[in-house]
């Protein structure tokens, strides 16, 4: 039944996009007739928070090329403001956002005035000549004062920046005070963002003969889309289309309302005419989301015989100046503290969470959501016990691990685990990390600066209708694919699961092979196109394998009943009698009666042929939505093998090591190189990037050379290997995948610097872990 | 992210460049490989009236003996010069520091002289100018100019090179019997660098420039001399790091092979 499912295929549209032959937003021809496009570039806040109004908007609109410059007033009655109002944080603070500015910027970057001409090099040259005048208003951008009495309010009127807060678990005083031992650790996390290869960008076309708006745009999930779009314009649903072709990645970045797209796109509607945004590089990492900005502090407590009793978390997380819409910035903090200890069996936990509001772009969900922060403070606080009990750090993670005896289990901090094969990814660890005790030790011997980290993780895939649907988010957690018997026999899929480049259309091709019986190379998968399947979730939350990949299968098997009862018509037989193997018919006797292609040449062509009241339909589409278990979790294990050089405080990362269980791999080769791309991103957390904002809140993250993600030179190789257990909930048996490389990647990268560093009684706890401050904790600077 | 307007030049002779800058001086702004300034000029930091591109003009990347050392053309492209069996017999620091020096995508366009002109501090071929004596001529419709490497770099982005002049060629003396190295931190393999050494070696005399520490290299010839340095302030390099890094490399330097 399996003989596609599991195969390491390469891609099938990897050959058209080596070839460049991709079709991302920006390579969208011009539009024609229709009276031409306009292209779009923002006058952005140079101010973290500042009043303004426009003394002169004529000088701009007078430059050569200029169709329009538009401010807010020009959009009211266009496009609706918005605010979050999640149903599941009662009283989080967000005020209403608008797509432009209303006379106060909140954030730099917040984009206050909208140029459109007929270049977008005409249209940035119009944008210097808008004439404003800024009133800078005291800023509150750092997140560690940011609650203090005396900070700077983020917006006027605010009692304090408290944007909300939340406790979670139960007391647990007595448990720390009598245990043998207590750990604490505290972690800085730096604000960092998603850099997709492709950045946000759209071409909005509003027909205004039809009211009707076509948005092609580089986004993850254009059904939600749609629904925004009519919402906040006023449209019929059913009037919008979006449609995403190629997107050059996600990362999480490309599914929130943005003030920018949602003022290209009323601009459209307002004007008339097709307007075309493309974010550059320096708007994308100011003006995209951002994340992960948290200041968490921990203790664990720990038995005699060394056994976790409980954890106690304080997360201060910075959310920005508003909770980003539809899904809120408070989720990342929540999913952060819903991860805390998650690999471990334990009695207590307690969590106190207080998001702060921030004159700075909103944060929003980054790929593994808030889990590589949980994960971290988890990890140093094992690695911390372990020191202190004086045993191997895999020693205590062995006794502590969740058992497979032990499952299915509710931890004390509400996760519901089942499925995980901690044991089994250990031992396949160790084996991995043979001789390199050894390596380290005799390298410690030679002077060598040498650490070796571990980090358990769970994370939270694939969440049921609950997680938004609860909350009020128009947040599909469902998925569709249409499936369609082509009459050469191959099958055409049109799926609502999105391809970023991670290779869900891959492994749909695959799931859909094995449920019909054709080759995986007969299948073909498009996706992105509000028009082309009924609504489904997208890409969020490693889903695509899990839920689009079970809609897939039902499809598949829907269609081949269609083609069986089709072909035991046409043979005289039942269809119970009668298979489908590599795209042919084939008796209980093995015997090949006719092709699928055969089948559907019949139905379509030849009708005739069919007996009277057979109706066979070649195209079936199948939904699903998974009706038990809020989410499923996965696991996995990683190594991080460091050298720090004491002189100079660099950080070399030698070698890293994962083993990963996400249920059945619809793809191992696609799997892995997911869970080697989230290592990258997951290291870079731990060494490089950050978003950094100046002492007067101006932002000097805004290049590539300033926002350093890692290079191929500073990746070590990456071995991975999978543990498969199937979930038991599903017939396909996946589970989230593209995600988990990043979870554990900065606790182990963390981990193993802060065992290189050990000797010297230093614990570095601000990530990126920067040469300067590695000196300045060896006290060499 | 698109450059404001200019008007641009592609002249095909050195002396119709010239008029150029003479014409235009400070308005006028040289494109040579283009790895600084077409991204200056799309973040809008610089907005020049004319672009001469120099780009089609022939007989300026020549890399060539001249006694026992070497004369490089300006528009000799890093690539060249990193891979060139002359340089890398005569003047090694150079192969050594270019390898530092940002991508192969960027090497294969980026100048020497592009790089000299605009002076960078972080930059490290002014500091190996500077460590190996080098002598950098500059040309006018006045005439030509020759500038002892050390005496050329004024300060941040600054130099002796008047507006009307093109940096044409740069003479680097034989160095018989000194060893040569350029260390270097840098956040990652080919960003700017933290704090390079260059530096040469013979017996107990040494030549050391620093890039990404005093705003223009200067050279050193003695340890002790690192204690007058009086380093550039960052957030994110305070002086005292970038001191300690410099106290660093040099140790390394003179302990290295």
């Amino acid at each position: 039944m399996t003989a596609w499912i599991g195969r390491r295929l390469p891609r099938a549209e990897t050959r058209r996009l080596v070839a460049g032959r991709g079709r991302y937003v920006d390579d969208q021809a011009a539009a024609r007739g229709g009276g031409g496009e306009s292209h779009a570039a923002f006058l952005r806040s140079p101010y973290p928070h500042a009043e303004f109004h426009f003394t002169d908007l004529e000088a701009a609109r007078a430059m050569p090329g200029v169709d329009a410059v538009l401010t807010a007033e020009d959009l009211v009655g266009v496009c609706r403001g918005w605010t979050c109002p999640d149903l599941v944080y009662p009283g989080l603070v967000s005020p209403e956002q608008h797509p432009l500015a209303p006379g106060r910027a909140a954030y730099q970057g917040e984009p206050v005035a909208l140029v459109l001409a007929s270049t977008r090099a005409e249209a940035e040259d119009a944008v210097e000549r808008i004439a404003v005048e800024w009133e800078g208003l005291p800023a509150c951008t750092e997140l560690a004062s940011a609650l203090e009495p005396g900070a700077a309010s983020v917006h006027p009127g605010l009692a304090s920046n408290l944007g909300w807060s939340t406790q979670l678990g139960t007391d647990l005083d007595a448990v720390f005070a009598a245990a043998a031992l207590v750990v604490e650790a505290e972690i800085g996390f730096a604000r960092v963002t998603g850099v997709t290869l492709e950045p946000r960008g759209l071409v909005a076309r509003w027909d205004p003969s039809v009211g009707a708006l076509e948005l092609r745009i580089s986004h993850q999930m254009p059904h939600q889309l749609q629904l925004h779009l009519a919402e906040l314009l006023g449209v019929d649903q059913a009037r919008v289309r979006v449609i995403c072709e190629d997107v050059g990645g996600g990362f999480g970045l490309k599914m929130h309302v943005y003030q920018d797209e949602m003022a290209a796109c009323a601009a459209s509607k307002l004007l008339g005419r097709p307007v075309r945004f493309i974010a550059d590089r320096m708007e994308s990492l100011m003006a995209d989301i951002h994340a992960r900005e948290h200041i968490v502090r921990g203790r664990m407590a720990v038995d005699a015989a060394g056994r976790i009793l409980g954890f106690d978390v304080d997360d201060l997380q910075g959310l920005g100046a508003y909770s980003i819409y539809p899904r809120s910035s408070t989720r990342e903090a929540l999913s952060a503290l819903h991860a805390v200890g998650a690999p471990y069996k334990f009695g207590h936990y307690r969590a106190r969470l207080r998001c702060a509001l921030q004159n700075k772009v909103p944060t929003g969900q980054l790929r593994a959501v808030g889990h590589p922060i949980g994960c971290a403070i988890t990890e140093a606080l094992v690695e911390a016990a372990a020191r202190a009990r004086g045993e191997a750090p895999l020693a205590f993670r062995r006794r502590n691990l969740l058992a497979g005896a032990d499952q299915p289990w509710t931890s004390p901090s509400g996760a519901r685990l089942f499925g995980l094969s901690h044991h089994a990814c250990l031992e396949r660890l160790e084996a991995m990390l043979a001789g390199v005790d050894a390596e380290v030790a005799a390298g410690r011997a030679a002077g060598r600066c040498l650490g070796l980290g571990v980090a358990a993780l769970v994370e939270f895939t694939a969440p049921g209708a609950r997680s938004y649907g609860a909350s009020g988010a128009p947040v599909a957690a469902m998925d569709s694919v249409a499936a369609t018997l082509e009459m050469s026999g191959e099958v055409t899929v049109r799926a609502s699961v999105s391809e970023l480049g991670q290779g869900i259309r891959q492994g749909l091709a695959q799931v859909m092979a094995d449920a019909m019986g054709v080759d995986a190379g007969r299948v073909h998968v498009t996706s992105g196109d509000t028009q082309a399947v009924p609504h489904g979730g997208g890409a969020w939350a490693s889903r695509g394998a899990a839920i689009g990949g079970e809609a897939a299968w039902r499809a598949g098997v829907a269609l081949k009943a269609v083609v069986l009862r089709a072909a035991a018509a046409l043979l005289q037989t039942v269809p119970e009698r009668l298979r489908v193997e590599a795209g042919r018919v084939l008796d209980e006797a093995g015997q090949d009666r006719m092709g699928l292609d055969e089948i559907a040449r019949i139905v379509t062509l030849r009708g005739y042929e069919l007996p009277d009241g057979v109706q066979p339909q070649l195209s079936v589409t199948a939904a699903y939505r998974r009706e038990q278990d809020a989410n499923l979790p996965n696991n996995g294990i990683q190594a991080c093998l460091v050298e720090v050089d004491r002189d100079t405080g660099m950080v070399r990362v030698l070698r890293h090591w994962v083993v990963f269980d996400c249920g059945r791999a619809l793809n191992p080769l696609l799997v892995e190189e997911q869970v080697r791309g989230g290592v990258v991103m997951g290291l870079g957390e731990a060494l490089w990037e950050a978003c950094e904002y100046d002492a007067a809140g101006q932002f000097v993250s805004g290049t590539l050379a300033d926002y350093r993600v890692p290079m191929s030179a500073e990746m070590p190789d990456i071995a991975v290997a999978l543990v498969e257990t199937p979930y038991e909930g599903s017939v396909v048996g996946a589970k989230g995948a593209g995600e988990a490389g990043a979870c554990a990647a900065p606790a182990a990268a963390l981990n193993a610097v802060n065992d290189a560093l050990a000797e010297d009684g230093v614990v570095m706890t601000a990530l990126p872990i920067t040469p300067l401050a590695v000196l300045r904790a060896l006290g060499r600077v | 992210m698109k450059a404001p307007r200019f008007d641009y030049a592609r002249p095909s002779t050195v002396e119709v460049a010239l008029e150029l800058l003479a014409e235009h001086g400070d308005a006028a702004a040289v494109l040579a490989g283009g790895q600084s300034l077409m991204p200056l000029l799309n973040l809008r930091m610089a907005a020049p009236g004319l672009l001469v591109d120099i780009n089609r003009m022939a007989g300026l990347d020549g890399i060539g003996a001249e006694g026992d050392g070497l004369v490089i053309g300006a528009m000799a492209r890093h690539t060249d010069v990193m891979a060139h069996p002359l340089v890398a017999a005569r003047a090694p620091l150079l192969v050594q520091a270019l390898g530092h020096v940002a991508h192969a995508a960027i090497r294969n366009r980026g100048t020497l002289g592009g790089s000299l002109a605009l002076a960078d501090p972080a930059s490290e071929l002014p500091a190996c100018m500077v460590c190996l004596g080098a002598r950098i001529v500059t040309r006018s419709l006045a005439g030509k100019r020759v500038h002892e490497a050390g005496d050329f770099f004024h300060g941040l982005y600054a130099t002796a090179r008047r507006a009307d002049e093109l940096v044409v060629r740069v003479e680097v003396p034989g160095m018989p019997g000194w060893r040569q190295v350029f260390l270097e931190v840098a956040r990652r393999h080919g960003d700017y660098a933290i704090v390079g050494l260059a530096l040469a070696v013979r017996g107990a005399e040494m030549r050391a420039a620093f890039c990404g520490v005093e705003p223009a290299p200067r050279l050193l010839r003695s340890a002790e001399a690192l204690d007058g340095l009086e380093p550039m302030a960052s957030d994110d390099a305070p002086p005292e790091y970038r001191r300690h890094l410099a106290r660093v490399l040099l140790r390394r330097g003179l302990a290295h092979g």
